[in-house]
């Protein structure tokens, strides 16, 4: 590092040098050493600008001339071309960012839209469903209610048959009852001796089946 | 008087960027002759219209990052004007914007190893504050008339300092160029005069590394003043600017 | 006597640049007064950069005319 800095301090040395061989070149001598370039500097700067650049009045004109032409040259570029287009790209991009976000807002609206219409569709579709499985319902209900009704007149039918059908075997029951009850009582009587007096018999036998045949 | 001898060989030369030198050999500097001034304000011109101009070019609705760059740029400048003078400061805009960029530009390239820097000049920072100051004080009278004389009459104060605080106005307003121009020159060239000064140090193999982190110290605070200098001028114009528009005192 | 009058030059230099103390602490007390009040009120502090850097700005011309006077003394006299 420190030998690549002990080469840069000799540029310096050596750029000034160029300089003032180029300022006073017969007064200085090439291969001249550092101390006798200062004084020749000295020297010159003496002689043009006592020391500061800055103020070497013999500069000013060349300065201000090609400092008015440059300003000139940068505000003619901005003003005609480079302004005009940056703020018509920035407008541009406002504009176009306003488009978005306009088209953006369609765009939801039209989604919003979109989604009401399908709330609306979906409850159609469920009160449709709805007034169907009602009509279902009560369809069935009714076909129900006719099965139930002919089941129960089926039964009601075929438990009076029944029940004429028992009264008829019970009547016969008590009529077989009767009659043998009355063959045996007339043969008892015959065989203990005693006349057959039908009718009598009859009385004797209805009494005693009144209670056995209730 | 400007080199001081150490035996060291050390050499000093803080003064020798500075000066005007012709850039086709000879002596002379004539008003018309190409010199180092001249090189350096001329790339500027051109850094800048390579930025602003051909960075731009492509008229990007999504910008790539050069005409990134120059949007922030046209942006920030614009709504500087128009935050300081109001809506019709922006009449001016383009001329505070090549204020910007020109005094930006030649600054940064100044920061170059082997550069000259034009706004170190004290010709050249007079003549852009008195531009400035002359086309603001026209400005003033065209658009007030003597109105304008209003901004040195603080009608606010006492009765009985208002002549004394004329007389202070007075003078302010005329020191404005000269500061104006002062401190912009004064601070690049005494950046530059220290870089110059710590450059001169590496001479001496012992103080080089020292006077290495000290330039690098100095280059970055540098690159900072370069950028604040052109926004302090920029925006000092528009504060004059906003005083010859709206001389309310 | 030219002697005397190069120290008078270098002496006068010197002591110019004691100038640039009093705009050291008036560019310390602008940036230390605004980062003060934006701490107190940090949303009106973006607001108040431009004042920040024209009173910077103000300061420090004072400061460098000083340095102005120190460079006109030794190379311009």
């Amino acid at each position: 590092m420190f030998s690549l800095l002990q080469q840069t301090a000799p540029v310096v040395v050596n750029e000034s040098e160029a300089v003032i061989h180029a300022e006073t070149a017969q007064a200085a001598a090439h291969g001249a050493d550092a101390a006798h370039v200062a004084t020749a500097a000295d020297a010159a700067h003496g002689a043009s600008s006592a020391g500061m650049p800055q103020l070497d009045i013999s500069t000013f004109g060349n300065q201000i001339v090609w400092l008015l032409l440059v300003l000139a040259a940068i505000y003619w570029v901005l003003s005609r071309v480079a302004l005009p287009r940056i703020g018509g790209i920035i407008s541009d991009r406002q504009g176009a960012i306003t488009g978005d976000l306009m088209a953006a807002e369609e765009f939801k609206q039209k989604a919003k839209d979109a989604e009401a219409a399908y709330d609306k569709a979906l409850a159609d579709a469920r009160a449709e469903a709805n007034k169907i499985i009602a009509a279902n319902k009560a369809e069935m209900h009714k076909e129900l209610d006719a099965a139930i009704a002919h089941a129960d007149a089926e039964i009601a039918a075929r438990s009076a048959e029944s029940e004429k059908r028992i009264g008829e075997i019970r009547a016969t029951a008590v009529e077989d009852a009767r009659a043998v009850a009355r063959d045996v009582t007339e043969s008892l009587v015959q065989n203990f001796g005693g006349s057959v007096d039908q009718n009598l018999i009859n009385d004797a036998v209805d009494q005693r089946l009144k209670g056995a045949l209730q | 008087m400007a080199t001081e001898e150490h035996s060291e060989g050390l050499v000093f030369h803080p003064m020798d960027q500075f000066t005007v030198k012709p850039l086709f050999g000879g002596t002379d500097v004539h008003w018309y002759t190409p010199t180092n001034a001249t090189l350096w304000m001329g790339l500027a011109a051109l850094c800048i219209i390579g930025l602003l101009v051909f960075g731009t070019r492509g008229r990007a609705i999504i910008p790539n990052r050069i005409q990134s760059i120059a949007e922030l740029m046209y942006g920030m400048v614009r709504k500087m004007v128009e935050d300081i003078t109001g809506k019709e400061g922006l009449k001016y805009f383009p001329y505070i914007m090549t204020l910007f960029c020109f005094i930006l530009f030649a600054n940064a390239l100044a920061l170059l190893p082997m550069s000259f820097s034009p706004t170190s000049q004290i010709a050249v920072t007079a003549v852009l504050a008195l531009l400035v100051f002359v086309g603001v004080t026209v400005l003033g009278f065209v658009k007030n008339g003597t109105h304008f004389l209003g901004l040195f009459w603080v009608s606010s104060a006492p009765a009985l300092m208002r002549p004394v605080l004329a007389v202070i106005e007075l003078i302010s307003y005329f020191v404005r160029p000269v500061s104006h121009s002062i401190r912009l020159a004064g601070n690049i060239m005494a950046g530059h005069a220290v870089m110059k000064v710590f450059a001169a140090f590496a001479g001496a193999a012992l103080l080089a590394p020292v006077s290495i982190l000290a330039i690098v110290g100095v280059y970055a605070l540098e690159v900072l003043v370069v950028t604040i200098q052109a926004y302090v001028f920029t925006i000092l114009t528009c504060v004059y600017l906003k005083d010859a528009l709206h001389p309310s005192h | 006597m030219e002697n005397l009058g190069q120290l008078g030059q270098y002496l006068g230099a010197g002591l110019a640049c004691i100038g640039m103390a009093g705009a050291a602490m008036g560019v310390g007390n602008v940036a230390g007064n605004y980062l003060a009040g934006a701490l107190r009120n940090p949303s009106a502090a973006a607001s108040q950069t431009a004042t920040l850097f024209i009173g910077m700005a103000f300061a420090e011309a004072l400061g460098i005319f000083s340095f102005l006077v120190a460079l006109l003394l030794l190379f311009a006299v």
